[in-house]
């Protein structure tokens, strides 16, 4: 254990701690932009300076690991005046649009604003203009709302692998890009939407939720995706009773298959809640037409069929194709029933493709 | 021309190497072109994106189609107070382009450089990388003639 | 005319630095056969007693830096810096084209000092005639036997200034963008590919063969004490004599300018002199008798830097010279942390507005702000060092500044 001071309180933590674990554990809220506990360390938006006794520079929290001894200020004149600085220079490049971003109520750039009381930026000129419409129906782009924290980049490469974007150029001209600066339709991108969960501002949103309702107007029920049996957690953003968006959980106490982490389907798919096209019951087809039918009648025709056709062609004229939304346990059972209890191996499964 | 799949087989012992292989790809073609971008990230193991944000990083390495020569005027400090600007406006006018631009016959790109460590003798262009020095609007009709 | 001290180029233009064999026969490569012989911790403690600093920007002790590297380690990298990308610099350049056997004899000593056999050259990429020229002098030596089993591979930049910061030019030779990792881990702990990794720059390596050859003592006792040696120069700017001179470190900047520089060209007076290439200080003419050593300069708010020294006489502008400095750190900022991305950025908009003479005090006042932020919270030392001269100017010069503002 290594013994510290931080804000005239001391400390121990184990060695290897990081200073801005260790000032959380003092109980001193450290503003983070680039910083997630899941991703490789960037240590670039300097958000998290601290002030270190008998340093001649500030300290990125986030990437300096806690030393014996070590006397830390969090929020001393040069902190401070370093982070608003920052956000000043930050609000000078971002596209100030509150009133109509889908992130208002959940942004970091604006609640670290509110925070350091910044109202406005000493160097506001000349603005970047990165932003252009990226045909695809999940995922807005809006660069010119981006702080280049690249948390998108990093959970693209380290949680989905899909690896599609990275950072274009440098200095003031580096943005986030496709290969060639291309359309993420035409790239690796699986659009799972981990880029958008990360995003602390309002640079990457949710085209399927637009206009449906900010952080503070929908509450969020905990619930399991249904798409298919990994049993990934999410929350159902509900207004008015009405499902509009999908937002990931990350605490694995709450979401321990998938920590947040979650596919197209589960992240932009969820539409289908309230469509007119929703089957409700089983449909039943006669003389080419489908009628609804009761569980019991469509079950007693399904199995009355089976036994008919391998009556008539024995076994191996059936065959089970199950679905990828019944759980692991289910498609068990299922093939168990086709194998032992009709006899045949013709099996097959929607994931194998 | 040599083909892009053996220049970047050339270098792929080289740990690392892809901006070896750059380097080796825009001494063939003056600038990275798409297809040979694509294969270096498979040779080197990275992504796409990747090989893109290296190749975009660089001042020296270039995504977009270049000229035959490329002319590159040094701006930092020395160069600066030596009249460095007095000369890039010549050079604009001699060759009708901007920075950025190449002339349209393909023969030269004109570029902007930080310091290319030739200060003895400034001010300084490189033209594909080989300095050329104390270079004034006199001598600039003569010095790009010798580039055929 | 003053007198230099070569050392490092006391054979300049007298042997072909691609040619191993005439290097020996001057002498060369008995440093590193008597450093093979020591043990690894004496070699490392001698070059520690020799007081040699490192030649780049921090003026770190080399045999300190060296004694970081874990001994356990199995695999161990040797990297040269000679990425010399400030504006005026190009010492490094010079070292090769004069004496580039002394190079690779330094980093084959540092070899043997922690136990590596693989050294890589990061050579920028503005000098591709000097990777030729490394290439064939490796070649040389090797065929020779001089190195032994320590191998050198030469890698190129690529038009990136902010490389010549360790860890970028670290990732720069993995094929990755040229960003600066944070420290800790030192690069001595885990550098190139993860590994234990010394990196130095030419100069620094090229100091070692002299120095086990004559011994630490005699090195030690050059120049200034705390930064002993000598230091190549490289005079540009409004100057009778730009060239590169070899000096011992307690020269005096003044002698530097007037004596081996034959004073101002134009027999003009002296307004500035900027040291250490254009991340360093401004300094006034009044501070001229200061000796160039790391630690005389720092004391003065400069640094020696790379050894640039860049004159500017009594009709130069030193708004339009800073604003075009600015330039260049706004061209060079990797774009990885806030306030340099951001902030170099914003200084460039905001020292054209001076130059452009449309500035008012507030503008000084936020771009000294920035400054200072910038100094406290970059990442790295491009966005630390970016304010510099914007601060020593309008401090040792704010009549410049008072007469463009409105």
């Amino acid at each position: 254990m290594i013994t510290l001071t931080i804000n005239g309180k001391e400390i121990q933590v184990p060695k290897g701690t990081m200073v801005l674990d260790a000032c959380q554990q003092a109980g001193a809220d450290i503003p983070t932009l680039c910083y997630d506990p899941d991703l490789r360390l960037a240590g670039s938006c300097r958000m998290c300076v601290v002030e270190a006794k008998g340093r001649p520079n500030l300290m990125a929290a986030c990437v300096s690991p806690a030393e014996n001894g070590m006397v830390i200020e969090t929020e001393s004149p040069d902190v401070v005046e370093s982070r608003k600085i920052i956000l000043e220079l930050l609000l000078a490049r971002h596209k100030l649009e509150c009133h109509t971003c889908e992130r208002d109520g959940s942004c970091k750039l604006q609640d670290y604003c509110y925070r350091y009381g910044v109202t406005d930026s000493r160097y506001l000129n000349e603005m970047p203009h990165f932003s252009k419409e990226d045909p695809n129906p999940f995922i807005k782009r809006d660069y010119d709302k981006c702080i280049m924290c690249t948390k998108c980049v990093r959970v693209c490469e380290e949680i989905t692998g899909a690896q599609a974007i990275n950072v274009e150029d440098r200095g003031h001209h580096a943005k986030i890009s496709t290969v060639f600066d291309g359309k993420l339709a035409d790239s690796t991108c699986v659009f799972c939407g981990q880029c958008v969960m990360v995003c602390p501002v309002g640079a990457l949103t949710s085209k399927v939720s637009a206009g449906k309702g900010r952080s503070y107007q929908t509450q969020s029920v905990l619930t399991t995706c249904t798409y298919c049996g990994t049993g990934c957690t999410f929350e159902l953003n509900v207004k008015d009773d009405h499902v509009v968006g999908v937002t990931s959980v990350r605490d694995s106490e709450l979401s321990p298959v998938n920590k947040g982490a979650l596919c197209v389907k589960g992240r932009f798919g969820w539409d289908f809640i309230e469509s007119e096209d929703r089957l409700t019951t089983p449909l039943i087809k006669e003389n080419g037409e489908l009628r609804p039918a009761s569980w019991d009648e469509a079950l007693d025709f399904a199995a009355n069929k089976i036994k008919e056709i391998k009556a008539k062609n024995g076994p191996d004229a059936l065959a089970l194709f199950s679905s990828a939304r019944a759980t692991n346990e289910e498609n068990y059972l299922a093939q168990k029933l086709f194998r032992a209890a009709i006899g045949t191996n013709n099996v097959d499964h929607c994931a194998r493709l | 021309m040599a083909d892009y799949k053996d220049i970047i087989a050339s270098c792929k012992d080289q740990k690392g190497g892809i901006i070896e292989a750059f380097h080796a790809l825009q001494q063939e073609f003056n600038y990275i072109p798409r297809e040979a971008l694509t294969e270096a990230a498979r040779v080197f193991g990275i992504s796409e994106a990747q090989a893109y944000g290296v190749a975009t990083f660089y001042s020296y390495l270039s995504v977009e189609k270049r000229g035959k020569y490329i002319i590159r005027m040094c701006e930092s400090a020395p160069c600066h107070v030596a009249g460095a600007d007095e000369l890039l406006k010549a050079i604009e006018k001699e060759l009708s382009i901007k920075v950025g631009e190449t002339t349209s016959d393909g023969k030269f790109t004109l570029e902007l450089t930080e310091c290319v460590g030739q200060c003895q003798a400034t001010p300084v262009i490189t033209i594909n990388s080989e300095p050329l020095f104390n270079v004034t609007a006199e001598v600039l009709p003569q010095v790009l003639s010798a580039y055929k | 005319m003053a007198e230099e001290m070569r050392v490092l180029l006391e054979y300049a233009d007298k042997i072909n630095p691609e040619i191993a064999d005439e290097y020996v026969k001057i002498g060369g490569y008995v440093g590193l056969e008597k450093a093979r012989k020591m043990d690894p911790n004496d070699l490392i403690q001698e070059v520690r007693s020799s007081g040699l600093r490192g030649r780049g920007g921090a003026g770190f002790n080399a045999g300190m830096k060296w004694s970081f590297v874990p001994k356990n380690a199995e695999i161990k990298y040797v990297v040269c810096n000679l990425d010399e990308g400030e504006p005026g610099t190009y010492k490094d350049r010079i070292i090769c084209e004069k004496n580039a056997q002394a190079l690779l004899e330094g980093m084959a000593i540092c070899g043997a000092a922690i136990d590596s056999n693989q050294g890589y050259i990061y050579c920028r990429g503005e000098y591709p005639f000097i990777v030729k020229l490394l290439k064939n002098a490796i070649k040389s030596a090797k065929e020779l036997g001089a190195l032994g089993d320590f191998n050198i591979e030469v890698r190129m930049g690529a038009g990136a200034y902010v490389c010549g910061e360790e860890t970028a030019l670290i990732e720069s030779i993995e094929g990755h963008r040229g960003e600066p990792r944070f420290k800790p881990p030192f690069p001595g702990v885990a550098g190139l590919w993860g590994v234990p990794t010394v990196v130095n720059n030419v100069e620094t390596f090229a100091c070692l063969p002299s120095i086990l050859t004559n011994g630490a003592a005699w090195f030690a006792g050059i120049g200034a004490a705390k930064y002993p040696g000598t230091k190549v120069l490289t005079l540009t700017g409004d100057t009778n004599n730009p060239t590169y001179f070899e000096v011992p470190t307690d020269y005096i900047l003044r002698d530097v300018i007037y004596k081996l520089g034959g004073g101002v060209k134009g027999g003009k007076k002296l307004k500035a002199v900027q040291v250490g290439g254009t991340s360093g200080a401004f300094i006034p003419e009044s501070n001229l008798d200061t000796p160039i050593d790391f630690d005389s300069m720092g004391a003065i708010g400069a640094a020696l830097g790379s050894g640039a020294v860049f004159v500017m006489d009594e009709t130069r502008d030193i708004v339009d010279i800073v604003s075009r400095i600015s330039k260049f750190f706004e061209h060079e900022s990797c774009g990885k942390c806030n306030p340099c991305r951001e902030g170099t950025f914003r200084c460039r908009e905001i020292m054209e507005k001076i130059n452009s003479g449309k500035a008012t005090q507030k503008d000084i006042d936020n771009i000294l702000l920035l400054s200072r932020v910038m100094k406290k919270a970059a990442l790295c030392g491009l966005g630390q060092a970016a304010p510099i001269p914007i601060e020593s100017t309008i401090k040792h010069f704010a009549d410049e500044y008072a007469r463009k503002i409105v």
